[in-house]
């Protein structure tokens, strides 16, 4: 039997390969049957392929823009899961395509271990951890003292405890982000941050105010808002904001099931393959949110597109378009003149071998009817080289 | 204290601003003060507006003293024998105008049992908060508000008699329906417009069914017996017009047939129609681009003389023709001059124009829809009283844009033809369903207005009943023969030598970007090069330089500038504009060279 199987490898993709292997089994076929399976999943996958010359790249386009322009007229909407706001629609999708460095709303979907995951308790406090928390966050108020040129930071109480933020955590991680400064904890709930640097100008005072506003206390850079999620029977932390290596470091964390909607951060910590799956992932979340039906080998080849060279190119004038080898095609698509006059510089050849440029031309392109040539056997000689005999 | 402000100037107080408003009221009810005076207290800034000014839009209300409307029925009696009228109401105080400010301070009911103490005014009906188009659409509250508008909206462009001295009228693009009838289902606004003098309509049999098909997706299906009899005929009038217009250093255009020197000069055969004077005579019947009025104008710049031109006149032609793409009759012919004394002549082209496919037509209701098949009468599918519907509509027309009086129409009609009476559908006050279905029954229909039909071409009996009734159809402005274009060969841009565009010049439709598109994700490579051949050009290439070589036709010779007759050149097919793209780039100082190769 596992001959028979053997001898299909290579023309049978191997995870359809083990299907069969393990339905065969729960069947219990016997070896002719299981050839007449292979045969005919043979067929089925030879007419599922795409023919020569078939114009899957426009095809794609249109089967993104015809149900897109249904999507401009619901633009501007915005949906998520309480509280945490993401930018979907056209915007969101013009934003994946694009390839914009920062995401409009960054946010993650943190999975946990499994030890961790069903207790809500655990999970709400694991989120506490995450959430970012800024000096601003727990004070009062801020009082700038001209005289000692020092400001004055009244504290809540009760907000710190309930974070449990110490005053020797809160003087340290305030004193690790502002650097030049000296930090002090009075009695009084209240820090005094003081500048190092001697006597400044009036406006430095206040801008070590505004400084000391953002100051870092706890929890993960950028993660702004943190919500728990119960999806299906575990629950899932939902943030706004994105910052996936450090998260990633958090123990309890299931370092597999980091998704982060930025697909940048994610090529930089998680390499381009995950930054691959960003896109597809965030591109069926708009598409299924929208409710329409594109299907997933369209996205699955632009991603493709997108990330083949290593580097993320958005579909732009600086992406992918600049990639094209013919001049010409790279000129009819915005800035001609840029591209001729730099073709002139170093003498570029277009040879003539993709779509726009043979309509430029008015020559057949060479796609579906104009793809393939005639070879034939010339018995008799070409005119020209007749004539330069002569 | 409050500030009280008369047109929009401070000028003074008051202590009891209520109190304050309220004399003024009185004052103007009792005509002390004029009628189109309104007040208005402002109670968040406590101040109080008095308005004499104009353009401020005013509407009728009844007034309301202790919950009791001053409108008694004994006013209503006299007014019913004509012994009072409105004037007089408003004379009296009993109906006042209020602005839009005044409307701040009242509080208004529509119906007289509604009233409470607390109210002011009394809407005179409810139709009132209609406009005055849309309290023509029958059975206006019984439809989905969108569908309202866009009945209004389509009422708008329906063709009738929109104005009784048409015919010294020299309108633009305007049309004129034969045998317009004033609609069987009316509301009381027609009255008032007095619609019987401009009708914009006709009453016809519709069936609320299918029919082979041909009135998918909104198409209607008429029967051509009702065209033959005169439905949905109009005349469509376009006037022409040339002016002896006076050019400086003395010239003139002058109003004639042009010498056949001229330049250019149009064939004979379309001047053929001018009389002695250059302009066409009544009742002419003209094809497209064949002269009206002859004109010739002197040369556009002074001292345009041509050289090697043996004519001595240098006049340019500029005879007014016919549009492209339209025909007609010449209706009428003015000659005239205009204000600064220069001779015009005008005449008017009219077209008859017969219902055909691709014409709309519309309901009241906003159902519109163009005409997908015209049906011999002897087709058309029959009652069992022998009635065959003018026009056959789809019922898929009917759920999803719940236009519910556009079923009760066909009712209401019904009952109104065949009782010859006219039926009230006034929004909010009309003949209720009930009524109706029980007029019906009485008048020995079934009385859901449905009946048995039989097929028309192949006499069977149809398995269910029809709703068949009447109903008034608007034929629309827009009608297939003004939008109908097609074109293989003829003028091109001088440019790109690419087809130009427009239907009025004869233009190409253009396969545009996405068209393009579409074609290559079929893989039909060759028919999309086809499409783009209409600027196509065969271009003589030399192999050594790469650039355009010249072939000389005439001596069958062959060189290039730059390389001389020794290099091999060839012909290539391209298209125009990409060799106009080689030329600008030349212009910017780039060199395209093209690299030649066999193709096979």
């Amino acid at each position: 039997m596992d001959d028979l199987i053997k001898e299909y490898e290579g023309i049978i993709p191997g995870k359809l390969l083990e299907d069969i292997k393990r339905e065969s089994k729960e069947q219990s076929l016997i070896k002719k049957q299981v050839k007449i399976v292979l045969d005919k999943v043979k067929e089925e996958y030879e007419n599922a392929k795409i023919d020569p010359g078939e114009a899957i790249g426009i095809i794609t386009a249109e089967s993104f823009g015809e149900p897109s322009t249904q999507m401009v007229l619901r633009t501007f909407h915005f949906a998520g899961v309480a509280e945490v706001n993401v930018t979907l629609g056209l915007p969101r999708l013009i934003e994946i395509f694009d390839a914009r460095k920062i995401p409009e709303t960054p946010s993650m979907e943190i999975h946990l271990k499994s030890e961790y995951k069903n207790d809500p308790k655990q999970v709400r406090k694991i989120a506490s951890l995450i959430k970012e928390t800024k000096l601003e966050d727990i004070s009062r108020e801020f009082t700038v003292n001209l005289v000692k040129s020092s400001i004055e930071v009244s504290l809540d109480r009760e907000l710190m405890r309930e974070l449990s933020i110490t005053p020797t955590l809160l003087v340290d991680s305030v004193q690790n982000s502002l650097k030049t400064v000296s930090v002090k904890y009075k009695d009084d709930d209240a820090l005094v941050i003081k500048s190092k640097s001697p006597e400044g100008e009036l406006s430095d005072i206040y801008r070590l105010k505004e400084k000391a506003k953002n100051a870092h206390v706890k929890g993960i850079k950028g993660v702004t808002q943190v919500v728990p999620v119960k999806t299906g029977n575990e629950y899932v932390i939902q943030t706004a904001g994105s910052n996936v290596r450090e998260v990633m470091e958090i123990k309890e964390v299931d370092v597999e099931n980091v998704l982060s909607n930025n697909i940048f951060e994610t090529a930089e910590v998680l390499g381009i393959e995950a930054a691959k799956e960003t896109i597809i992932r965030e591109a069926v979340k708009v598409i299924e949110n929208q409710g329409l039906d594109i299907d997933i080998r369209h996205i699955m080849f632009i991603a493709d597109v997108m990330t083949a060279t290593g580097n993320i190119k958005g579909i732009t004038r600086a992406g992918i378009t600049s990639e094209k080898e013919s001049v010409l095609a790279r000129a009819s698509f915005e800035t001609p003149i840029k591209h001729i006059i730099n073709a002139s510089i170093i003498g570029e050849v277009d040879s003539l071998n993709s779509v726009v440029e043979n309509v430029m031309v008015n020559q057949a392109v060479p796609l579906g009817t104009g793809l393939p040539g005639l070879l034939a056997k010339m018995s008799a000689k070409l005119e020209k080289e007749d004539k330069k005999k002569k | 204290m409050t500030d009280v402000f008369y047109d929009d100037k401070f000028v003074g107080n008051v202590d009891n601003p209520q109190q304050f408003v309220e004399q003024v009221k009185e004052q103007r009810r009792s005509s002390k003060l004029p009628k189109a005076l309104n007040v208005y207290y402002d109670d968040l800034y406590n101040e109080v507006y008095i308005s004499t000014t104009t353009g401020r839009a005013q509407r009728p209300l009844i007034v309301v003293r202790g919950g009791k409307s001053l409108f008694t029925e004994d006013l209503a009696q006299k007014l019913r024998n004509n012994e009072i009228t409105w004037g007089y109401l408003v004379e009296q105080g009993v109906i006042e105008y209020l602005d839009a400010a005044e409307e701040e301070n009242a509080l208004t009911t529509l119906s007289e049992e509604e009233l409470t103490p607390e109210h002011t005014h009394l809407e005179i009906s409810p139709i009132l908060l209609l406009g005055l188009v849309s309290s023509l659409v029958p059975y206006g509250n019984h439809t989905n508000p969108v569908r309202l508008e866009m009945g209004t909206k389509v009422y708008k462009q329906a063709l009738g008699i929109y104005t009784s001295n048409y015919l010294q009228r020299y309108d633009t693009d305007c049309s004129l329906l034969y045998y317009p009838q004033i609609p069987i289902l009316q509301s009381f606004m027609y009255d008032i417009l007095d619609y019987a003098k401009h009708p914009s309509g006709q009453n016809v049999v519709i069936a609320v069914m299918s029919y082979e098909g041909y009135n998918m997706q909104d198409s209607i299906i008429i029967n051509k017996g009702s065209i033959d009899r005169g439905f949905g005929r109009s005349t469509y009038y376009r006037p022409y017009i040339a002016e002896e217009l006076r050019y400086s250093g003395g010239l003139v255009d002058e109003v004639g047939i042009p010498d056949k020197e001229v330049k250019a000069y149009r064939t004979e055969a379309d001047y053929r129609y001018l009389e002695k004077d250059g302009i066409i005579y009544p009742e002419a019947d003209v094809k497209a681009d064949e002269a009206l009025i002859g004109k010739t104008s002197p040369p556009r710049f002074l001292g345009e003389v041509e050289e090697f031109s043996i004519a001595a006149s240098t006049r340019r032609e500029s005879s007014v023709v016919v549009r492209h793409g339209e025909e007609g009759k010449v209706d009428m012919v003015v000659l005239t001059e205009n204000e600064e004394g220069n001779k015009l002549v005008q005449v008017r082209l009219r077209d008859e124009r017969i219902p055909e496919i691709g014409d709309k037509f519309a309901s009241r209701h906003g159902q519109k829809g163009v005409v997908g098949m015209i049906v011999p009468e002897a087709d058309m599918p029959v009652t069992s009283t022998g009635i065959k519907p003018d026009i056959i509509f789809s019922p898929h027309s009917l759920p999803s844009r719940m236009t519910v009086n556009h079923i009760l129409e066909v009712l209401a009609s019904k009952v109104g033809a065949l009782s010859g009476k006219y039926i009230d559908g006034t929004c909010f006050d009309a003949t209720p369903e009930e009524e109706l279905r029980k007029q019906l029954l009485t008048l020995g229909f079934r009385e859901d207005g449905a009946e048995t039909m039989y097929n028309g071409i192949t006499g069977e009996l149809m398995k269910v009943r029809v709703y068949i009734g009447n109903m008034y159809y608007l034929k629309l402005q827009h009608m297939a023969a003004n939008r109908l274009h097609a074109r293989a060969s003829g003028r091109i841009q001088l440019l790109t030598r690419q087809p130009i565009e427009g239907r009025a010049k004869g233009g190409g439709l253009r396969l545009g970007e996405m068209e393009k598109d579409c074609l290559v994700a079929h893989g039909a490579a060759l028919l999309l090069k086809e499409r783009f051949d209409s600027d196509k050009v065969i271009v003589h290439v030399c192999e050594k330089c790469g650039t355009l070589a010249i072939y000389d036709e005439y001596r069958k010779k062959q060189f290039c500038q730059k390389c001389g007759t020794g290099t091999d050149i060839t012909p290539i097919e391209l298209s125009y504009a990409f060799k106009l793209l080689l030329d600008e780039m030349r212009a910017l100082n780039v060199y395209p060279k093209l690299i030649l190769e066999s193709k096979y």
